[in-house]
């Protein structure tokens, strides 16, 4: 066990995924002479050299173009997107490619690569380094989307979605990259796709988040727990396939649910986790479900922490469908 | 660059020196992609399949570059390509299956007509967006390299996807990881209705390379040991580590962009008309009369073989009942998850929606 940041445990499973296995390589823009412009790749074009830790011209449609075509060989190409908000010019090749090879050549073909990229607000990085695009991929049929909140998940996480035998979104915390450290293993352990954590057990109210916002639905927790409100609080980790069974039976004991996410609020997860749940606890529920998410603006700078659904727009929520 | 002269005889200079046998093979190809073509557009106008997009006129194109790729090499098609599959041994019926949507259709019926693959040949799947194999068969390219495998990878695509930002991000990796991949531009005139003219302000596709340094040829497309001289060179340079090579195509669409376009719309039948006799089964079939290897018997027969061949496909394939429902469902992911589950339980108990009513 080593104390970790996310930056470091990513790298850990990033090096421990390239010494197991000679297919698996890494590209994308600044990752290899500089480390990427987080670090998360620092150290492994050193270790394994040019031809697995690829620097290349600085192309989102080039880098997840070629990585298809790498995975279609039988490659297991981990490219990085430097910011989620630049993903965009790559958008089709997810879309259109990478999702629907396997639909589209009946499982003769498949694409097991998978795409690493910094997501989220609460950096001082105004629209174009701020996005929580998560919605749009998991909207797209073929595509897993991984999101995970802590240094150990995170290696876990990104090590089964490397061995995993469809593409992957993996969108990684930025404003807790170096926030937070845990405990975490040498080895290469894996933590399974699809399967949520109750991070908090509680009573009243089911609250559901995922990477940074985690973090803030936890201390919303914590702080109406002083009133009386006892809150689960649970990590979704993974968002497509969904852990539909840990959120349902959550729900149904406690009767209220409030989801919280960064992304706006428009078509966000948060609306498809709300109907997922009423379809399936309709008659357990005591309380309208409650979002609490970005304003359905373009990321802001100066007032980012209003635009954020931090703890201090959590709490109340979590008191008023506790009192509902 | 052109080998067959007019009258049939080869420039020695640039002779790819292929035996009597292997010529004729290269034509008849060409004659039963043809044939294969006009069959199926026929009955893509008799209502009996939904569309068709063909390559008549491109045939030498087509076939001359993949008969110059090694067997284990790969094809990256755009979608006018299927003559290359059919070359490299993929069944006919399979492929009208496919173009019928029946329940052997390899894609079970979720592709319309034309978007073929085969792994078993190397031959990726056809995708409609333009330009978006381009990179994949860059990727493919160096994950060859990286293997330290001597394979090599065509990629075919249009003059309009020269346009699309695939291509310049593909092109340009390519420039620089130099990896063994060849990018055959069928410059077949137009794209839909766009003339070349108006695609790109560059006189030629061929010099777009230069911008990546990537070396070019231009290559009368109707000229099947041309086509094939020039991949053949560009193969031998990515073997030997030589990197990408981008060759540029002269050819002419004789039909419409697809059975859905009318091309009488935005060119004359004078221009057509002039092509015709550019048309690149003519113009192998006089290198092999001139080698006396061919005659108008021999012609007649091949073509009666492939045009029964095709009929009975078509026969067999229309026969042939749907694909299941359930097949909707599957290789969306390698394991089902519970969400499609759910929603293939709630497909199948649901109320069917059933044919189509005929609003004739």
């Amino acid at each position: 066990m080593t104390k970790m940041n996310l930056v470091q445990a990513i790298n850990s499973a990033l090096r421990g995924a390239l010494r197991e296995d000679e297919n698996v390589l890494l590209m994308g823009e600044d990752i290899g002479t500089l480390g990427g412009v987080f670090r998360v790749t620092q150290g492994l074009r050193e270790e394994f050299g040019p031809d697995r830790v690829l620097d290349t011209p600085l192309s989102e449609t080039g880098i997840l173009g070629t990585a298809i075509g790498m995975a279609l060989h039988g490659l297991r190409p981990v490219s990085e997107i430097q910011f989620a908000d630049f993903i965009y010019p790559g958008f089709d090749q997810l879309v259109s490619e990478a999702a629907k090879y396997r639909y589209r050549t009946a499982g003769e073909f498949h694409v097991p690569m998978v795409v690493r990229t910094p997501y989220g607000g609460g950096i001082r990085g105004g629209q174009y380094h701020s996005q929580s695009p998560e919605a749009l991929f998991i909207h797209t049929p073929g595509l897993k989307v991984v999101c995970p909140s802590n240094p150990y998940d995170a290696k876990g996480l990104l090590l089964e979605a490397i061995r995993d035998e469809d593409p992957v979104l993996f969108f990684e915390p930025k404003r807790v990259y170096r926030a937070v450290k845990m405990d975490v293993p040498e080895t290469t352990y894996r933590v399974p796709l699809g399967e949520a954590k109750v991070v908090r057990p509680g009573e009243q109210v089911s609250c559901l988040a995922w990477g940074a916002m985690l973090y803030e639905a936890f201390a919303a927790a914590e702080e109406v727990a002083k009133h009386g409100v006892d809150v689960e609080v649970i990590d979704l980790r993974t968002l497509w396939p969904l852990d539909i069974e840990t959120i349902t039976s959550s729900v149904k004991k406690t009767g209220r649910i409030v989801i919280v996410h960064e992304a706006p609020r428009t078509c966000g997860f948060g609306g498809e986790l709300v109907a997922l749940v009423t379809e399936r606890a309709f008659l357990h529920l005591e309380a309208p479900p409650i979002r609490i998410t970005g304003w359905d603006t373009p990321f802001p700078l100066t007032h980012e922490r209003e635009y954020l659904p931090l703890a201090h727009r959590i709490a109340p929520a979590l008191l008023e469908t506790a009192r509902y | 660059m052109q080998v067959i002269r007019e009258d049939g005889s080869l420039d020695s200079k640039l002779d790819p020196g292929l035996s009597v046998d292997e010529v004729v093979a290269l034509y008849k190809a060409l004659v039963r992609t043809r044939i294969v073509d006009e069959r199926l557009e026929r009955i893509q106008r008799q209502g009996r399949i939904a569309f068709h997009v063909g390559s008549l006129g491109e045939e030498a194109a087509i076939i001359g570059a993949a008969a110059a790729l090694r067997d284990h090499d790969w094809i990256v098609p755009c979608y006018r390509e299927v003559g290359a599959l059919l070359f490299r041994g993929y069944p006919l019926q399979r492929y009208v299956d496919h173009m019928f949507g029946n329940a052997d259709d390899p894609v079970c019926g979720r592709q319309m007509p034309d978007h073929t693959f085969s792994r078993a040949h190397r031959y990726l799947s056809v995708s409609a967006p333009i330009g978006t194999q381009i990179p994949h068969a860059v990727g493919l390219a160096m994950a060859a390299k990286t293997r330290n495998l001597d394979e090599c990878v065509g990629v075919f695509f249009g003059d309009g996807a020269t346009s699309s930002n695939d291509f310049h991000a593909a092109m340009n990796f390519a420039g620089v990881f130099q990896p063994p991949v060849l990018f055959l531009c069928r410059n077949n005139g137009y794209a839909i209705s766009l003339p070349v003219e108006r695609q790109t302000a560059t006189r030629t596709m061929a010099e777009k390379a230069a911008a990546y340094r990537v070396p070019a040829a231009r290559v009368d497309g109707n000229d099947a040991l041309a086509v094939f001289a020039a991949v053949r060179e560009g193969v031998q340079r990515a073997a030997n580590g030589g990197g990408p090579t981008f060759i540029e195509l002269l050819t002419y669409r004789l039909g419409g962009h697809s059975t859905s376009d009318d091309p009488r719309i935005y060119r004359s039948e004078a221009e057509v008309d002039a092509w015709r006799k550019a048309d690149p089964i003519l113009r192998l079939r006089r290198h092999i009369e001139h080698r006396k290897v061919w005659n108008d018997e021999l012609d007649e027969d091949w073509r009666t073989v492939c045009d029964l061949e095709v009929k009975d496909c078509v026969r067999i394939a229309e026969q042939k009942p749907p694909p299941e429902l359930s097949e909707m469902f599957t290789d969306v992911y390698a394991e089902q998850p519970w969400h499609l589950r759910e929603q293939e339980a709630l497909s199948a108990g649901g109320p069917r929606a059933g044919a189509e009513e005929d609003e004739s």
